[in-house]
């Protein structure tokens, strides 16, 4: 069997190892990112939430997933 | 009292029955804020955008505490001290869940906490292009306001002191000043440490009062909640019953005619 190869990502400045040809929708149901409560930045650029099924993400790659906080 | 009925609040063509407007930041816990919120009648809450906690799903998220339905959260880029940085914060913002209406607030210094008007001025312009609708945390300088409101400002949201001061209005006449110039809504933002602060905004002649610290950080923030709950309206009645002239020396309020 092939052995599937793995890639690191950062992830709100944490590394995570994924698979290779991880979508990226795949990485967040696997986080139980709360999709209507988010925004994703893909390496600087505001990610459409409706066509992360077709982003395949790539080594390196920089994921930014922000909600809203308490503040003034 | 049924021309203070009528008396909402308007801002970027959305109406409000409330005046105070109430920052989320600085409380023990979200079901603190929650109550402090509901008791102080804001319709409206500032919140902060912040990454999500990925090792921690389990976090309780404001969003459950608080209804984006039931009440207006605005967006606010507190802790960017540039352009750059404010704009990616809204920007994202927009994308949680369309939110247009925004706080804009680009700090200059981190001690005073005073913003940086030529960052600001810079990023209300790109946001205005952008089909935001901004509320524009500033200086309580009236030129500055201006150019704010010439560069497509929803609102104008001068100091009253350094955020979380609790110093009060320190500059009432460049309020006043701010006020005759502009129709836009005015709303002080931040400094306010009681209750009659707000009262004085109002009287002022001011739109609205934004409010965070002195709520969330008082021996008692569901009081104060309440506390600057009414000390908006009473302001805002205040100003709108149109108070005498001041005098030097005393008039008396007993007719002297009849005096035996």
């Amino acid at each position: 069997m092939k052995k599937i190869k793995k890639i690191k990502i950062k992830i709100n400045g944490k590394i995570k190892s994924i698979n290779q040809d991880s979508t990226l929708s795949l990485v967040l149901k696997n986080l139980k990112i709360p999709l209507n409560k988010v925004a994703i930045e893909l390496n600087e650029e505001i990610i459409d939430k409706k066509k992360i099924n077709k982003i395949k993400l790539n080594k390196n790659d920089k994921i930014e997933i922000v909600h809203f906080i308490g503040g003034g | 009292m049924d021309n203070l009925k009528k008396d909402s609040l308007i801002i970027a063509n959305k109406k409000f029955n409330s005046r105070l407007i109430v920052g989320t930041g600085k409380y023990k816990s979200m079901s603190e804020c929650a109550k402090a919120i509901k008791l102080s009648g804001t319709e409206i809450v500032t919140v902060a955008v912040r990454r999500v906690n990925i090792s921690d799903k389990n976090k309780p998220l404001l969003m459950d505490y608080i209804d984006p339905k039931k009440i207006t959260y605005l967006p606010n880029t507190a802790g960017c001290f540039n352009s750059k940085e404010a704009l990616r914060t809204l920007r994202l913002a927009r994308e949680i869940g369309g939110w247009k209406l925004v706080k804009l607030e680009v700090l200059g210094d981190k001690k005073n906490l005073f913003p940086d008007m030529i960052e600001t001025l810079k990023s209300t312009e790109v946001l205005a292009k952008e089909g935001f609708k901004v509320m524009v945390y500033c200086n309580d300088d009236p030129l500055m306001a201006k150019r704010l409101e010439n560069s497509g400002a929803d609102a104008i949201m001068p100091l009253a002191a350094p955020i979380g001061s609790g110093l009060g209005i320190q500059n009432k006449i460049n309020i006043q000043i701010i006020r005759k110039q502009t129709k836009l809504p005015l709303i002080i933002d931040a400094g306010l440490g009681q209750a009659s602060d707000a009262t004085i905004a109002m009287e002022l002649g001011c739109d609205g009062v934004l409010v965070n610290t002195a709520i969330a950080k008082a021996k008692k923030p569901f009081e104060m909640a309440l506390a600057f709950k009414n000390a908006v309206i009473a302001g805002r009645q205040s100003y709108k019953s149109g108070r005498i002239d001041k005098i030097l020396m005393g008039n008396p309020s007993s007719p002297s005619k009849g005096i035996i």
